[in-house]
């Protein structure tokens, strides 16, 4: 009875994961003009980050001119109104927060990845243990939850990035789970514990190929949104004041009164910078998506049944 | 049925487990607030302020269980002591006086998202490559990538400061008598406008494209193939056959998104000065009232909580899948 549906399923198996698959993503991304706009945004601002130090040497927030000054050949986007450089600002400040939003993103994901395999995969106890921790982190509301530790912890870049995961992780777990359990019961992954693979095997090869573009999606969410709350934090006065981040900017904008006294160009700068690097993340994600779903990419008529569901039904 | 008294069972736990948290996080928090607070406020608080903030940090030399039983009996019984900032207004009273406005602003901007965002997802998902499917993702997205509270600093900027289209600040105007009337009602909506309309703005793009994506997969399933073929109106297979079975991630999303509102309600009531419990956690937090910042994160973890529960029943309700499992 089992013979018949492994000789089936083994030529099927490694087409789906060799190396062609794999360069077929990438060569789809340089093809795809969502995906290459939002990687040169993601450059340009990386660069910046890098560079900040050798464009805009010395500290950023030092008095430099006339308290401000509208944008001029001298400083290309005005100073504040206390006489910095929003320029330098600005630069600098994708320092702080493209790196809070970088490791706070990965670290959230890499648990997000473990917690929703194994939740999926082995079910029954361990899921449910590890669904009711993941739940518990979810209805804690970040935002509050980051206040409150604000109130307790000394603030820092430090705190922002641990509370920042602490609150970021559940997300990707429940999404991942969901659909780490779609794939679970899929028959390839029955397949596979048949001929006795291993369960950290099924896991990580079986399962999570499969979910490589939720993966993708889940981290550039998960850093989109950690760049966004730590501004947040900051804007409200939480985070370390004395760094210069693009919401420490935002922070001593609103402080200063930036727009009540129309000094736009202090006001505007960062909130760009954060929306451009989270529009180009999104962008890439968006194109992950058109090109590993098939059925996202093309606007043509809605597609026959699929040849690899035809030969199972056949069985 | 089962199903769901095991789900109000589950949030039962979690429920202790946030009280359980809330005990624990200024007890083994590093640092002595209390002298920070003393400090702050020199000898204008009483010594039975000054016990119940003892109590509150474990400092009152009672052994941990008893201090842990006798905090959970307080919270049962809706005692969350009384507010500093506030004085002898119980932290209760602080937060009903309050927690209408945020579940207003959050209903009517997460109702009014939900709504408009699925439903362009759904055209844009049955009309692949049409305007609303080739030009407003990426418009919704851009719009979207903003940090909220920039955004909503902008639109009071523009709106209410250069133009004076909408007020500045507050729930209502401070010279109207709260009441059912016409009057204060109107007012209300008109100060409720550019708050709730900002959020929306910022959070439709997450809903079509969520609702998009799903319905795209559900378009090419045989029994969408079958309506067409058994020659049902197109409207009727667009609504009551692919979104109707698109529908069940936008409700999940519904419920996180209900707790969303209720966290993220802190930065849109900060901008526009909204007075709603988040507004309140902030000032809470900066006027160091440690009885009423509790109270208020239980609160909402609570409304959280209960969000969760209720969009359950609502999934139970719409998923056969669910029951038979």
């Amino acid at each position: 009875m089992s013979t018949p549906i492994t000789t089936a399923l083994s030529p099927i198996k490694p087409t789906r994961l060799s190396g062609r698959s794999r360069s077929g993503l990438l060569h789809g991304l340089m093809t795809n003009r969502k995906a290459m706009l939002g990687a040169a945004l993601l450059v340009f601002f990386i660069l910046l980050a890098l560079l900040a130090p050798v464009l805009f040497p010395g500290n950023p927030s030092r008095i430099t001119a006339l308290a401000s000054q509208e944008p001029s050949a001298q400083y290309w986007l005005g100073t504040t109104a206390k006489g910095q450089d929003v320029l330098a600002l600005t630069a600098h400040g994708a320092r702080i927060s493209l790196f809070v939003g970088l490791i706070a993103g990965l670290v959230s994901t890499i648990i997000g990845i473990l917690v929703g395999l194994a939740s999926a995969y082995f079910g029954r106890v361990i899921d449910e243990s590890l669904s009711v921790v993941t739940n518990i982190f979810l209805l804690i509301p970040g935002l509050p939850l980051l206040v409150i530790l604000a109130a307790f912890l000394p603030p820092g870049v430090g705190t922002v990035i641990f509370v920042l995961i602490i609150t970021g992780w559940a997300g990707s777990a429940r999404v991942l789970r969901s659909q780490a359990l779609s794939i679970r019961s899929k028959d390839f992954v029955a397949a596979s514990q048949v001929t006795g693979d291993r369960a950290g095997w099924i896991m990580l090869r079986e399962i999570l190929p499969n979910m490589a573009s939720n993966v993708m999606g889940t981290l550039l969410g998960c850093i989109i949104g950690a760049i966004g709350a730590q501004a947040g934090l900051e804007f409200l006065g939480l985070g370390d004041t004395a760094t210069v981040s693009w919401g420490t900017n935002l922070y001593w904008a609103g402080n200063e009164g930036a727009l009540l006294t129309g000094s736009w160009w202090v006001f505007l700068p960062s909130g760009l910078c954060i929306a451009l690097v989270a529009f180009a993340l999104s962008l890439f994600n968006y194109a992950v998506d058109e090109v590993t779903n098939p059925r996202l990419r093309t606007v043509k008529k809605r597609p026959a049944t699929a040849p690899l569901s035809r030969m199972e039904d056949a069985q | 049925m089962r199903f769901i008294l095991r789900r109000i069972g589950f949030y039962l736990i979690a429920f202790w487990v946030s009280i359980t948290l809330n005990f624990l996080l200024p007890r083994f928090m590093p640092g002595d607030p209390i002298s920070r607070m003393l400090s702050r406020s020199q000898d204008k608080m009483t010594a039975e302020q000054v016990l119940q903030l003892q109590r509150l940090f474990g400092l009152d030399n009672r052994p941990l269980l008893q201090q842990y039983t006798s905090y959970v009996a307080d919270v049962l019984t809706g005692n969350m002591g009384v507010s500093i900032s506030r004085f002898p207004t119980p932290v209760s009273e602080v937060i009903a006086s309050q927690i209408g406005w945020t579940l207003l602003l959050g209903a009517t901007s997460l109702l009014l998202a939900a709504l408009i965002g699925n439903l362009l997802g759904i055209v844009a998902a049955w009309r692949r490559g049409s305007l609303v499917d080739s030009a407003l993702p990426p418009l919704l997205i851009f719009i979207g990538s903003f940090p909220y509270f920039w955004l909503a600093m902008g639109a009071l900027y523009v709106f209410g400061i250069m133009l004076g289209w909408f007020p500045l600040r507050h729930a209502y105007d401070s010279e109207l008598d709260p009441g059912f009337t016409w009057a204060f009602i109107s007012n209300v909506g008109y100060h409720l406008v550019l708050p709730a309309l900002t959020i929306v703005l910022v959070s439709i793009g997450g809903w079509m494209l969520g609702m998009r994506n799903t319905m795209i997969a559900t378009n090419s399933e045989d029994y969408i193939t079958m309506a067409e073929a058994k020659g049902l109106k197109p409207r009727r297979i667009m609504l009551r056959y692919a979104a109707r079975n698109a529908m069940l991630p936008s409700v999940t999303s519904f419920g996180m998104g209900i707790g969303f509102v209720v966290g993220g309600a802190l930065l849109t009531e900060t901008v526009f000065a909204y007075p709603g419990v988040g507004y309140q956690l902030l000032t809470s937090v900066q006027g160091l009232d440690y009885p009423l910042m509790q109270g208020l994160f239980l609160i909402i973890t609570s409304a959280v909580l209960l969000a969760n529960l209720l969009v359950d029943i609502v999934y139970v309700r719409l998923d056969p899948r669910v029951r038979t499992n």
